[in-house]
């Protein structure tokens, strides 16, 4: 167990090593959310000005932005950890030495988390003092919201990941994309009853989905019914499960067919 | 030279990529304190074979026991006690030797690790750069931190896969001399694979040739030219390829 934890700092430590020197990797840290905020936020201000505007509208479309990117950069962390190592041709160093897959993973999820809260902590200053949007009205309810975010990210990650793994860079792209695949479907921005029936039950599937309804309930109603988080505990729960066992079983085809050998070459 | 105890004992391996076996039976051995040479040319299925004693690749068939531990089942504490190098591997450009020393130190679990990147630093003639980007270092340099991450856990075993082949001949023949001294001092167990002939014979106590994914000859690099009756190790090669 010491030696677990030992070599999950030791690849944790590799990645901090990257930011004080790298302005592009402390930009990828703070410079898409910033962008992100100001669009919506001015956004926001424009369309709260407008005759008929829906009083809460600042707050669904900001608070949405901003647990949405929870989300995005959670997933992002942990595929930009691994895409790292194969950049830099240092997997079979590492794939070489005592660590095992999954500490690896284990690490790039701890990565996520302190990214997580860096541009968080950004954000939700930022949307309070341009806005007057403060992030901590949602309240105590805001734990379960992020951690359910934060670990549906790490789903998506870990399965963008084991793509990877096994396709190379063929699969680089959804990297990128995977994560927004799921936002349309997710009622981020709009209730789920703007969907058209038949795909309401995709965005009942989704533990996103249950956060931002949630989300909405709470800043209109100020509560929300324990109902909303237990279907996204229980499908969080039961997706990493089933992420876990995916990304096993592709790190294991990379190791029959010579894949992952391969990576990054 | 009379090997120690085995450290690795390989038993009708056998690897298969779609149909095309790129290592096809092999049986070998290495034994404590021995430096063997695993020669043969570009695509013989060296680099296979080394990435299955390191569980990278999973074997078609046949058996892998490291230190009597099986593998890959084992992997853990067998990977603990060896480490491996290779030219077509990097350590990250942007870490500086001193971190990325200290990174993989972690990942072995090394005692006392501060005192030993220095002493490595410093054998190595990198103490300079080291806390400089890995990216500033020369190609010699890089190689030398390469070899000082290899020997960071002490290891009983050395796997190294073409470690000189981005090398030019000066910076190539100097990391032989020390790869020699360091396993004369520690006696620890070196399997080293080679596309050039030449360069093994000084090294290895024992050459092993792969072609074609088999075994086809072994002895000390001087039985063999005796036995061949060759002046070179790579017309020795020559042939027993042509089937001479
Ligand atoms: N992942 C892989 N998939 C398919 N064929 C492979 C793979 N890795 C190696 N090979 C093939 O196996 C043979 C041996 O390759 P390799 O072990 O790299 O040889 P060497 O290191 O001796 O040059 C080559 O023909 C190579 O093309
Ligand atoms: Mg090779």
């Amino acid at each position: 167990m010491e030696g677990r934890l030992r070599r999950v700092s030791a690849v944790f430590q590799r990645h901090l090593y990257l930011y004080p020197s790298s302005a592009s990797r402390l930009m990828e840290i703070f410079y898409w959310p910033l962008l992100d905020l100001l669009v919506w936020g001015f956004l926001t201000v424009y369309l709260s000005r407008s005759p008929g505007a829906v009083p809460q509208w600042t707050a669904f479309l900001l608070g949405a932005m901003i647990l949405w990117d929870i989300l995005y950069r959670s997933q992002q962390a942990i595929c930009v950890s691994f895409l790292e190592e194969m950049w830099s041709r240092n997997l079979l160093n590492l794939f070489a030495s005592p660590l095992s897959p999954g500490e690896f993973v284990g690490a790039t999820m701890l990565l996520s988390l302190v990214k997580f809260l860096l541009a968080s902590a950004l954000t939700v200053a930022l949307a309070y003092y341009l806005y007057a949007f403060n992030l901590f009205e949602l309240g105590f309810w805001l734990v379960p919201l992020v951690f359910n975010l934060i670990v549906m990210g790490w789903v998506i990650g870990i399965v963008t990941t084991a793509v990877i793994l096994r396709y190379g860079e063929r699969a680089e792209v959804l990297a990128w994309g995977l994560a927004l695949l799921v936002q349309p479907f997710s009622a981020v921005f709009y209730p789920v009853s703007a969907l058209p029936s038949s795909l309401r039950p995709v965005a009942y599937a989704l533990p996103s989905t249950y956060v931002f309804e949630g989300m909405r309930e709470i800043i209109t109603r100020g509560s929300t019914g324990n109902s909303t988080f237990a279907a996204p505990f229980l499908l969080n729960a039961a997706y990493l499960a089933l992420a876990w066992i995916f990304f096993k079983a592709m790190y294991r085809q990379a190791q029959e067919q010579g894949k992952l050998t391969k990576l990054g070459e | 030279m009379t090997a120690g105890a085995p450290v690795v004992e390989v038993r009708q391996l056998v690897k298969r990529f779609g149909g095309y076996a790129a290592v096809d039976g092999v049986t070998l051995s290495v034994g404590g304190g021995e430096i063997v040479g695993l020669l043969g040319p570009n695509g013989a299925g060296k680099t296979t074979l080394i990435h299955m004693l390191l569980g990278l690749i999973l074997p078609s068939s046949g058996s892998i026991s490291i230190f009597g531990l099986p593998m890959p089942r084992r992997r853990q504490p067998i990977l603990a006690r060896a480490n491996f190098s290779s030219a077509y591997v990097q350590l990250p450009l942007s870490l500086t030797p001193r971190q990325n020393l200290t990174v993989f130190g972690r990942l072995y679990g090394v005692k006392g690790l501060a005192a030993r990147i220095d002493e490595l630093l410093e054998r190595f003639e990198i103490g300079e750069m080291a806390d400089r980007p890995t990216r500033a270092l020369s190609a010699g340099q890089v190689s030398r931190l390469n070899l000082a991450k290899s020997l960071l856990n002490d290891p009983e075993l050395l796997l190294l896969d073409e470690p000189t082949a981005s090398m030019d001949p000066d910076i190539a023949d100097k990391t032989r001399q020390t790869i020699k001294a360091i396993q004369r001092e520690r006696g620890l167990a070196v399997l080293y694979t080679s596309h050039n002939m030449r360069e093994v014979e000084r090294l290895a106590d024992r050459v092993l040739f792969l072609h074609r994914g088999k075994l086809v000859a072994s002895g000390s690099p001087r039985d063999l030219l005796a036995r061949y009756e060759r002046e070179d190790l790579e017309q020795v090669f020559l042939r027993i390829a042509r089937g001479g």
